[in-house]
């Protein structure tokens, strides 16, 4: 317990129901699309129904002739200022990445791209027109299968690329020094030990958050105004400066209410850049605000991997080395992080384990499909999948308990901090007591005795029990380490606290919350650390010219980034603050003690309120020679370590062996966060990231036909699952916190999302893998499940080892534990060389007055 | 262009809409009734949920013109006198909302399921709102909400038997 937790009244802990509610309950909502601007105009987007073409012609003129219409505009119109969308994420020196124009030129490589913008009066006529835009296209073959897309000869998505490789990223421990040879370890358990070899698929998701994007961008001032419905304006600022040569200081950009996002909203968009280059064309204010239809065929979809494991161990269980070989699908293009969401995952294959030799590949392919990015996880359920499974079966060839066979591998709680075989510092954990109180909850054994029953008289419904343990490197993240691995940016987070004159306080941070509960957070926050109440605290956000500075919301980092950017700042208000009160009181500073929001002068009743200090400051009649009149302090946090939350989730199915039914009958999860600032909405982040991570287990795919077309684009036919889909959930927490930091906060935001799915998952297989099923891929529909029963053995891929077109090549070696200078990778560089795309904005080229019409 | 006259939370106004103009979009850009709000072209979000003459509808489903001599209450129209109503009050004190997106429609079809079952099961709530999606709460907290607004607004009402109305509990 840290010394803040005991003190009496704290908000730091407290249960407080959220102050963003009442806006949200009562419609009082600012919703990007509720924007209305003084002759503001409408844009809607023609976009291509093939996934692969080329355009050979447009005819606009029906449209520009159509009630309302103001231009149509083709990407031609606009190629000599639209330039390429950035990727920011370079994972190695020769990666490919195609040039991404926001609005297709001559050929389009995913059902969806924009080849022409009407803007009109209203938002109906501007859609009435866009059926009017006549393009003739010439198709070219899809790429669709990453496996037949790395064979010699393979049709090509790009066909400039001269391939569907984009790089190869390679880690092995014994090349970094951080561990042993991973192919010893496996000739070695060939011989005398246990090998296990799977394949597994990580089908394609979409983030479907309930808000669909929307961009309003207003040209009417000297500074362009861009609000949307983005969960990073601070980077989407930079990227349009980059990306148009407009300068940054005359681009303001705000993120209103934004109505969930899960890395869906983590982009520098066609439609954000196109709205923006259009209205400063035009000289006046428009919308765009996408379909539902459009939300999922163009937003950047999730997942989408094909996993090799090799899993080496000796007979009695010991894991001596994994091996991983992975397939990513980029999609049609790279987005702001797209290489990187598989390398996110790299350094968690190895999980909670103590292996001693680890090697992990990936090769990122290109396909005629919606580009990928980060959804909810990025990366790290990826790798607690395929390693969660891999413990799993080897539980199943030794005969052993799943859990037993866990915790013969993993890091003892006396053994933290641990340094992973992928060189990464675990600095706290306590699986043993988080799996202890989930078996506890759960009732694990009388769960096995019925399971047991019911395989005894062949029950039609046959019961499952399914374990998931996990970790996952979140709070992104420490800028080195982040230099490291070459993406363009840092990871620090910044925020300001103004001390008002009249006692309140404002509380500026760079996080971009939507729908994650800052303003009720970080109130407790500074209440607790200035000893003022709540209710004066007023928390400002989303707004680039209110909050300057800021990275941003994704990879669960507000909290333990964010949040901790506003307790330094906070710090900095004291003293500053010690300063001012020890004049007055008349004291040495030293002698003055901080609590409860007063400086008093130890041993004395002599005191002065931190409002009292902040309106001397204001007054400033009566300060400190060389004293500025200012309370107000400023922080950036830059953070040493990545946060490693941990749990222990256990899900019991009744599967109806009959109808492949799956039921989802108890679900507990223990996970530990460290210590918490507000444990309701702890609670409600890890029910939302259970949903998602079991829906991905039971009900999503993104389904794309043989011709590319996103079969999936409406959510009648991608099932985002409704309250009857989702089971009552079980959640407790254990509290080892987190020791680089000052609160003893890990992330949570995406906790749920990773440990859900494998224990869903390993709960089916365990209810029917004695009728000779060894493995079902996801989404695990009751037609999979019922399909695996009847063929008693795998359904599509699993269970085989197919000889999947491995990572190889010349790929370099990421040395972890050697960080480059950050320096090398800044905005400026293009690390990606010759290729098309921008690293990072390419070259801005010409000016802001140059790029006017 | 069709000539409609609607009341909505408590307002009657008279328009004259395009035929084919979706009773959200009505209430959304002629009314300036944003707190509703459209998820999906398919009816299957809920986001846009309102009542009709006291029956919860998906204003993406009803065309303006059938909302034509007829009562529409909108979430802004859901509380009054200042006070919120039960519904809203419980979504506020257990967590039942993250981004809020989905908040409007959920809360709509929550009270409308009380009205035809005033003390739900668990299971109930579920089915009961299957109709409105939810990505972020994983729905727990939200039934959890239907079902404390149920018991206060029970608690409320059996002294003064008075029926379900805006505000009236507390």
């Amino acid at each position: 317990m840290t010394a803040v937790d005991e003190r009496p009244g704290r908000e730091l802990g407290n249960p407080r129901p959220r102050k963003e509610d009442e806006r949200l309950i009562t419609g009082r909502t600012r919703w990007t699309d509720n924007i209305v601007l003084p002759g503001m105009l409408h844009v809607a987007f023609a976009r291509s129904p093939f996934a692969h073409a080329r355009i050979t012609s447009i005819d606009t003129a029906a449209a520009a002739a159509s009630s309302g219409v103001v231009t149509v505009l083709t990407g031609a119109d606009l190629d000599a200022e639209q330039g390429s969308l950035p990727t920011a994420w370079p994972i190695t020196p020769d990666m490919k990445a195609p040039r991404h124009p926001a609005v297709a030129v001559d050929h389009v490589a995913f059902a969806g791209e924009i080849v022409a913008v009407v803007v009109a009066r209203s938002a109906r006529e501007a859609r009435d027109a866009v059926e009017l835009v006549d393009v003739e296209y010439d198709e070219l073959p899809v790429v669709l299968d990453m496996e037949a897309a790395l064979a010699d000869g393979a049709d090509l998505a790009h066909p400039d690329l001269g391939t569907n490789a984009s790089a190869t990223w390679v880690f092995d421990s014994a090349q970094a020094g951080t561990g042993a040879d991973v192919e010893e370890a496996i000739a070695t358990a060939r011989e005398s030990g246990v090998v296990i070899e799977r394949r597994f698929r990580q089908q394609r998701l979409v983030p479907a958050f309930m808000e669909p994007r929307s961009v309003v961008v207003d040209p009417t001032g000297d500074q362009t105004t861009l609000y949307s419905a983005t969960q990073v304006p601070h980077i989407v600022r930079v990227m349009m400066a980059l990306v148009t040569g407009v300068p940054e200081s005359k681009i303001r950009v705000v993120a209103p209410d934004v109505g969930g996002g899960f890395g869906g909203k983590l982009q520098f968009t066609p439609e954000e850049l196109v709205t923006f280059l259009v209205a400063r064309r035009l000289g006046k204010p428009l919308k765009a605000t996408e379909t539902r239809t459009e939300s999922i065929m163009t937003g950047h979809h999730g997942r989408d991997q094909i996993q090799k494991l090799t899993l080496a161990a000796t007979k009695d269980g010991t894991v001596t080395g994994l091996k991983v070989e992975l397939l990513a699908d980029m999609g049609a293009y790279l987005g702001l992080v797209t290489p990187g969401v598989p390398i996110l995952g790299a350094f968690m294959f190895n999980a909670i384990y103590k292996f001693p030799a680890y090697h992990f590949s990936c090769t990122n392919v290109f396909t005629n499909k919606t580009w990928t990015d980060a959804y909810r996880g990025a990366g790290r359920p990826e790798a607690t999948f395929g390693i969660e499974r891999m413990m799993d079966e080897l539980a199943v060839e030794l005969g052993r308990d799943p859990i037993e066979v866990r915790e013969q591998n993993w890091i003892k709680h006396e053994e933290f901090p641990f340094t992973t075989v992928c060189g990464l510092q675990y600095d706290s954990g306590n699986y043993e007591a988080a799996t202890a109180r989930a078996k506890e909850l759960f009732d694990y054994d009388a769960l096995r005795r019925e399971q047991a029953e019911r395989r005894q008289r062949n029950d039609p419904v046959q019961l499952g029990i399914g374990v998931s343990t996990f970790t996952e490197m979140c709070g992104l993240a420490p800028s080195r380490v982040l230099g490291s691995l070459s993406y363009a940016a840092g990871g620090w987070e910044s925020a300001s606290i103004r001390m008002l004159p009249t006692g309140k306080v404002e509380v500026v941070t760079g996080t971009s919350p939507h729908g994650q509960g800052h303003e009720t957070s970080w109130g407790q926050i500074v209440a607790d650390r200035l000893g003022v109440p709540f209710e004066d605290v007023e928390v400002l956000h989303g707004d680039t010219a209110v909050s300057p500075k800021g990275l941003d919301t994704y990879g669960s980092r507000s909290l333990v980034v964010g949040g901790i950017a506003v307790v330094k700042a906070a710090d900095k208000v004291i003293e500053k603050a010690r300063v001012v009160a020890a004049h007055l009181l008349e004291a040495n500073p030293d002698d003055l003690e901080f609590a409860n929001g007063s400086f008093t002068v130890r041993g004395t009743d002599q005191s002065k309120s931190i409002s009292e200090l902040a309106f001397a400051a204001f007054a400033a009649h009566n300060l400190p020679d060389g004293v500025e009149p200012s309370l107000d302090s400023e922080a950036t946090f830059d953070p040493e370590n990545f946060s490693f939350p941990h749990g222990t989730h256990l899900c019991a199915t009744e599967v109806d062996t009959e109808t492949g039914q799956v039921r989802i009958r108890t679900y507990v999860c223990v996970d530990d966060v460290g210590d918490v600032v507000n444990p309701l909405i702890v609670e409600g982040q890890v029910h939302g990231g259970l949903a998602q991570g079991i829906s991905q287990a039971l009900y999503e795919e993104a389904v794309h036909d043989e011709q590319g077309t996103l079969t999936t684009a409406t959510f009648v036919d991608y099932l985002v699952p409704s309250a009857v889909d989702l089971p009552h959930y079980t959640t407790d927490r254990t509290v080892t916190p987190s020791t680089t930091n000052p609160l003893g906060v890990k992330g949570v935001g995406e906790a749920g999302t990773i440990a859900s799915t494998p224990a869903v998952v390993n709960s089916v297989l365990d209810a029917v893998r004695h009728l000779g099923v060894r493995d079902i891929d996801m989404p695990m529909s009751p037609q999979r499940v019922w399909k695996a029963l009847q063929h008693g053995a795998s359904s599509t891929s699993g269970g085989e080892l197919p000889d999947a077109a491995s990572a190889g090549g010349d790929a370099p070696v990421v040395d972890m534990t050697a960080p480059t200078d950050p320096g090398e990778a800044g905005p400026s560089v293009d690390v990606a060389g010759a290729q098309d795309q921008p690293i990072i904005g390419g070259q801005p080229g010409d000016d802001a007055e140059g790029r006017r019409p | 262009m069709a000539r409609i006259t609607v009341n909505v939370d408590g307002v009657s106004y008279s328009d004259e809409v395009e035929p084919r103009t979706l009773l959200v979009h009505y209430l959304r850009e002629t009314l300036g009734k944003v707190g509703t709000v459209v998820g999906c072209d398919t009816s299957n979000c809920g986001a846009c949920t309102v009542h009709l003459d006291g029956e919860s509808v998906k204003s993406c489903t009803v065309l303006a013109v059938q909302a034509d001599g007829h009562e529409v209450t909108t979430i802004e129209g859901l509380s009054s006198g200042g006070e919120l109503h039960p519904m809203q009050r419980a979504f506020h004190e257990h967590h039942a909302l993250q981004c809020g997106y989905c908040t409007p429609g959920m809360i709509m079809a929550a009270c409308s399921l009380l009205k035809d079952n005033p003390d739900p099961s668990e299971q109930e709530v579920r089915e009961g709102l299957e109709g409105n999606l939810c990505r972020c709460t994983g729905y727990q907290n939200i039934v959890k909400a239907v079902r404390a607004a149920a018991q206060e607004t029970a608690a409320s009402a059996a002294p003064a038997s008075e029926p379900v109305t805006a505000g009236g509990a507390r």
